[in-house]
């Protein structure tokens, strides 16, 4: 307990921001947006983690261990993406990912 | 018992030369490759005359031989009984065919080496010469009919590459598909031959199925298949093929249009031993014939027969003087089968197959001669026809001499080879078939008369020649080998062949029937007398002659419109009927079918290729969508 917050609160909040990075992922017509999005979906599933950690084993702590990494991983990610999409847009002069599309049939 | 192991040499000799000149020869002077060839040939000449000589005086006392299995090893095993062996098996036979084969192509390769000078393909001309003699040995000496089978299609092969070898020409091009196509086609007859011959007496062995009182025929007969013993029909098949090799009617078509090989290859091949394939593959198998089925060697007489006078008559109106000697083969084939058709088994009994065999020998020779002669001759004057001849006893005396003796020799005039042997197939016909007698009587005649009209319009004729050309005798490595096979036509002869080949190998006496023989000379005489007197000097004799005979010339001319009856049946009926239905049905069926999978399957693809449309986000969408699609329906049927 979180002063007094009940669990089904902070769950309701992470899956909204999973969705909303879904949909950002689905429509938006940016490379770094979408980059924003993965990194929202990626902060949705650490919540997750920590929530369940906290209300249902308090007394342990992979939980937190596991947001721990995912947030590593998710620096390392960015940094790769971010490097991937510069190099996109030296390549095109543009990063639409609806124009990328050289390696359609 | 002597070692006759060192006969293999003579089928790896010859098979090395044509590997080494094949390989290497285009790299090299082309004489170079061609004295390897000769030299290579004289080398088993020797082994060849060595071996021969070992079987019929030394291993055998003279007039009682048997069959020496020189060397033998497994091939091909099948089973337990049935196994293919590959060998060498001496008998008077094959050891004849030693001689035969040996010299006739040391001849041949002599003689090339003046004769093809400074042509393209030389090295490749010499590898197909000894390709060639490596096969006619292998299918001579074979102990086992599907040794002989591979054999008789290596000669087939060989005879194919060699008449093709003025391969830029389409008429040579033509005819050696022409040749190819008509043996094979009567070598299927063979091989079904063989197969059924072989389902029935489980042995490919000629040492077996050779001897009419073995064993293995004990299943075969009284088995009959419409109407016919099993034996008679694989032993007509057997002869079938025998026809396609030999050139028998209706086969011989391919023998005359074969002569667009260089010239000494029709002596080789068209005129000595290949050709004459087909009477040894009957006389190998001969006892059989005789003992069980005497119709069919009757029937083998009477193709014989027709052949020869049928070919004899086509021979006195043809122009072209390398055919008239290739219907002149083709008829001189038909006396041998005729030989071996009228003999029996037994003492004199079997004076036929011992004359076959004699006119085999002989015929090889003098007719090597007349090839090689008439090679000399087109050589000089660059045609072959003879209209284009005439007077060149002035210019080329030794082949004016040569020829006159081979022409002397294949008339049956004494004392030249064809003589003896003719005489006696004459001799061997009067005793069992009167019908043969004077189909074999009147073809001699026109025999003498076709060779000495070809004799005199070459030779004598005109005062000068018809071409625009100097003619003069041919170089020495021509006019040797000429002289050569010209002591030994005029020699030969007097071999007793009664004495080493029988076909129960046993020597038998021999008569001489002075009537008979006072009868063939004088036909031969008259022949050549009518033919001197037509042809000796230019005159409108022979035009008004031919006017004369109108239609039955112009018949003759066109060779009686047999390869114009096989084309139409190929073209007309074949092609139509048989050949295009299946085309049709390849092109449209099979093909179609084929075709029609393409088609369904691209059009498939070009329908659905919009899936992958690489909108990165749009995958995303189906990804998340179809989860979220399969993970409601579990909930809903689960039930949360």
């Amino acid at each position: 307990m979180i002063q007094g917050i009940p669990i089904t609160h902070i769950l309701v909040v992470s899956v909204i921001m999973f969705f909303t990075g879904v949909m950002g992922f689905i429509i938006r017509q940016n490379l770094i947006a979408i980059l924003l999005s993965i990194e929202l979906m990626l902060n949705a599933v650490v919540m997750n983690f920590l929530v369940f950690n906290r209300y249902l084993f308090p007394h342990h702590l992979q939980g937190h261990f596991f947001g721990l990494f995912v947030i590593g991983v998710a620096a390392a990610e960015a940094a790769l993406a971010i490097a991937l999409i510069l190099n996109v847009y030296r390549r095109f002069k543009h990063i639409d990912p609806d124009k990328l599309n050289e390696m359609k049939y | 018992m002597a070692n006759f192991s060192y006969t293999i040499y003579i089928l790896l000799v010859p098979l090395l030369i044509f590997a080494i000149v094949g390989i290497w020869g285009g790299k090299w002077k082309p004489i170079i490759s061609g004295l390897i060839g000769t030299f290579g040939i004289a080398f088993i000449l020797v082994l060849s005359y060595y071996a021969a000589y070992q079987y019929f005086f030394v291993v055998n006392h003279v007039g009682h031989y048997k069959q020496i299995v020189a060397m033998n090893f497994l091939w091909l095993p099948f089973n337990k009984i049935l196994n293919v062996h590959m060998g060498i098996l001496l008998d008077p036979i094959s050891a004849m065919m030693l001689i035969v084969v040996p010299t006739i192509s040391l001849m041949s390769h002599w003689y090339s080496l003046g004769y093809m000078k400074g042509e393209r393909g030389f090295a490749r001309y010499y590898a197909f010469l000894s390709l060639f003699t490596f096969s006619m040995l292998g299918l001579v000496l074979s102990t086992d009919i599907l040794q002989m089978f591979i054999f008789y299609e290596l000669v087939g092969v060989s005879s194919y590459l060699l008449i093709g070898f003025y391969y830029q020409r389409p008429s040579a091009v033509a005819a050696a598909k022409k040749a190819f196509i008509v043996t094979r086609f009567a070598d299927f007859g063979f091989l079904v031959g063989i197969l059924v011959l072989v389902y029935y007496t489980h042995s490919f062995d000629f040492m077996q199925i050779t001897d009419p009182h073995s064993p293995v025929f004990r299943t075969i007969l009284g088995k009959a298949f419409l109407g016919y013993s099993v034996l008679a029909w694989a032993l007509s098949l057997i002869f079938v093929g025998a026809a396609g090799k030999s050139a028998m009617f209706p086969f011989h078509i391919w023998l005359p249009d074969a002569m667009e090989g260089p010239t000494p290859v029709s002596a080789l091949i068209h005129a000595a031993t290949m050709v004459v394939a087909g009477v040894f593959t009957v006389a190998r198998i001969f006892p059989i014939y005789v003992h069980y089925t005497p119709n069919v060697l009757l029937m083998i007489g009477y193709v014989g027969g027709f052949t020869s006078l049928f070919a004899a008559l086509i021979a006195m109106t043809q122009f072209d003087i390398k055919r008239v000697l290739a219907y002149s083969t083709l008829s001189q084939i038909g006396y041998m089968m005729v030989g071996l058709g009228v003999s029996r088994y037994g003492g004199e009994e079997g004076l036929g197959y011992t004359a076959a065999m004699f006119h085999l020998f002989t015929h090889a020779m003098f007719k090597a001669l007349l090839f090689l002669g008439a090679g000399s001759i087109i050589h000089a004057v660059h045609s072959n026809f003879m209209q284009k001849m005439g007077a060149l006893r002035k210019y080329m005396p030794i082949t004016h001499i040569t020829f006159l003796v081979a022409a002397l020799a294949i008339s049956g005039i004494p004392p030249f080879a064809g003589f003896f042997s003719k005489d006696k197939i004459l001799e061997a016909a009067f005793m069992h078939n009167r019908l043969l007698f004077w189909v074999e009587y009147i073809t001699a005649g026109l025999t003498a008369f076709y060779i000495f009209r070809l004799y005199f319009k070459v030779f004598w004729w005109t005062d000068e020649p018809q071409c625009d050309c100097k003619p003069h005798e041919s170089p020495s490595t021509m006019t040797i080998p000429l002289i050569i096979l010209a002591i030994l036509s005029s020699t030969v002869g007097f071999i007793p062949f009664n004495k080493f080949v029988t076909p129960d190998l046993k020597a038998f006496p021999v008569e001489t029937d002075w009537g008979l023989v006072s009868a063939s000379v004088a036909i031969g005489l008259l022949g050549l007398g009518f033919a001197w007197f037509l042809y000796r000097k230019e005159n409108d004799l022979p035009d008004k002659i031919v006017n004369a005979l109108g239609k039955l010339y112009q018949w003759t001319y066109d060779k009686f419109y047999i390869d114009e009856i096989y084309l139409f049946i190929t073209k007309k009926i074949l092609f139509n009927l048989v050949a295009r239905p299946i085309a049709w049905f390849d092109r449209h069926i099979v093909d179609g079918f084929m075709v029609g999978v393409a088609i369904v399957t691209g059009k498939t693809a070009e329908k659905i290729k919009g899936f992958q449309s690489g909108h990165l986000q749009q995958y995303a969408f189906v990804f998340i969508a179809s989860v979220l699609i399969i993970a409601l329906t579990v909930l809903y049927f689960i039930g949360a």
